[in-house]
């Protein structure tokens, strides 16, 4: 077994979330660079480069790029051979309460906004900490311990769809409905987009899916060709919408389209669609 | 901000005739005060109106910014300050519109109500960048809660704003630059 202190993933957990906040990820600002030599319109190119601008002065005055710091996803892989030392005080706390904890040091330390409602339908009281973060955990061999963490801001959380397809359904039908939905997120969330799409599984299966298919480095493919191709097709009708950066027109409505699969019923193809907006937050620690 | 095009400067309250000259699709650029309000301060701010008390701010002219800010570092009088999404406000906004605000600021798409709204009481939605909370909070020089503070970084605040850069979306004409650009 190998022991990691309590306090350095509750460390690692804030300074995650702090530099995500923070500092535009070099693949979202290198595809944004990309985007700028084929982009036509000259508006969008204007905010393009606004955007790249954006991300220098929140790095530079150490500010959030966006003041939507979102809700923290944190995507935890523990070795099975790791062990989480507390501190005495701490009695038994777990690897959860650990990412809890930095999540709210990270609101506090790094001047985030508090931006979760305790419920929601009754007083929606703010509950000041940013927390709880959403930790999806899994269990992998070996004695290290792998930290993503994406903030995923409400405005593009909000055009999120799930759809149950037949089984015999056409790639060409599910595609139409992953690019109506890009359509219909529209301006409202902040183009040009990451778009995350979860295909298989069962029902919260597929839209975990849908998350975790945002974190892959833009600019990567699926592995299998065949969803490889439909991630460029998909990328080709998302850019024909002409939606552009801000919705205002252009050649530029998504900067990458990942496709993550699972096995599924016999019966079902469950389809999900989990849209990032331009200031795509992640990052990734090992400990 | 550079713009494409050089900017319409306005400052606020806006008035009938600054209104009538802006046309979707112009860049302007906004100074003096403008009030931040976003989801929860809306429905408190409508059931005011509704039980016709008055709101918490002056609304003749104003201008209203959909935004809830990052708390601001020290020597600094806001955080990041990009706008939310401005659909969310349309069930509040013709009431508001209707007590004289002539002005609101956010990003994307409003509803037909608000668009047949800023027609009717000759008002203006403008868009501000989304995600640009950084590069926009230059442009906003003061910051102070004014009414429901209890609602955190949903308070209203009464921001002053120098030289803030946005673009006409929805006209007092019943155009939107979303519709110019899908017909285009």
């Amino acid at each position: 077994m190998r022991s990691i202190a309590f306090d350095s993933i509750v460390r690692t957990t804030a300074d995650l979330c702090i530099q995500a906040a923070y500092e535009l990820p070099e693949d979202i600002s290198a595809a944004v660079r990309k985007a700028l030599q084929t982009e036509s319109s000259p508006r969008a190119r204007l905010i393009l480069q606004q955007l790249l601008e954006n991300a220098a002065v929140a790095a530079h005055e150490r500010i959030p790029i966006c003041q939507d710091t979102g809700l923290t996803v944190v995507f935890a892989e523990a070795g099975s051979e790791v062990r989480i030392a507390a501190p005495p005080e701490k009695g038994s706390a777990t690897l959860m309460d650990a990412i809890q904890e930095g999540a709210a040091l990270a609101c506090k330390e790094g001047l985030l906004r508090a931006s979760v409602a305790a419920e929601p339908l009754n007083k929606r009281l703010n509950t000041n900490t940013n927390t709880p973060a959403f930790v999806h955990l899994s269990i992998v061999p070996g004695e290290r311990l792998r930290l993503s963490v994406l903030l995923k801001g409400g405005g593009c959380e909000n055009k999120s769809r799930f759809e149950m397809f037949n089984p015999t359904e056409s790639p060409q039908t599910v595609c139409r409905w992953i690019v109506q939905t890009v359509q219909d997120a529209g301006p409202n969330a902040c183009p040009p987009f990451v778009v995350g799409v979860g295909l298989g599984g069962d029902f919260e299966w597929c839209c975990l899916l849908s998350k975790k298919a945002l974190l892959r480095p833009v600019g990567s493919t699926h592995p299998d060709p065949f969803y490889a191709s439909l991630e460029e097709t998909l990328l080709k009708d998302i850019h024909a919408l002409g939606l552009g950066p801000q919705g205002l027109g252009g050649d530029t409505t998504a900067l990458a389209v990942h496709i993550e699969t699972a096995p599924c019923h016999i019966a079902s193809l469950p389809a999900a669609v989990n849209i990032d907006c331009h200031a795509h937050r992640h990052k990734t620690a090992v400990l | 901000m550079e713009q494409e095009t050089a900017s319409i400067k306005l400052s606020t309250p806006l008035t009938d005739q600054q209104i009538s000259s802006l046309r979707a699709g112009a860049w302007v650029t906004l100074s003096g005060v403008v009030y931040a309000a976003r989801d929860q301060a809306h429905r408190r701010l409508a059931a005011l109106l509704e039980k016709g008390q008055p709101l918490p701010f002056d609304v003749q002219g104003a201008v209203i910014y959909y935004v809830g800010p990052t708390p601001p570092p020290p020597g600094r009088v806001i955080g990041s300050a990009g706008p939310t999404t401005a659909g969310r406000m349309d069930a509040f906004t013709p009431l508001l519109l209707k007590a004289g605000l002539k002005g609101t600021i956010g990003k994307g798409c409003r509803s037909r109500q608000v668009q047949e709204a800023l027609v009717q009481y000759r008002a203006v939605h403008f868009s501000a960048m989304g995600g640009f909370g950084a590069l926009l909070s230059r442009h906003i020089v003061d910051s102070r809660p004014i009414a429901y503070e209890d609602l955190g970084p949903e308070a209203v605040r009464r921001l002053v704003f120098r030289d803030f850069p946005a673009i006409v979306a929805y006209d007092c004409y019943g155009s939107s630059i979303y519709e110019q650009r899908s017909k285009g």
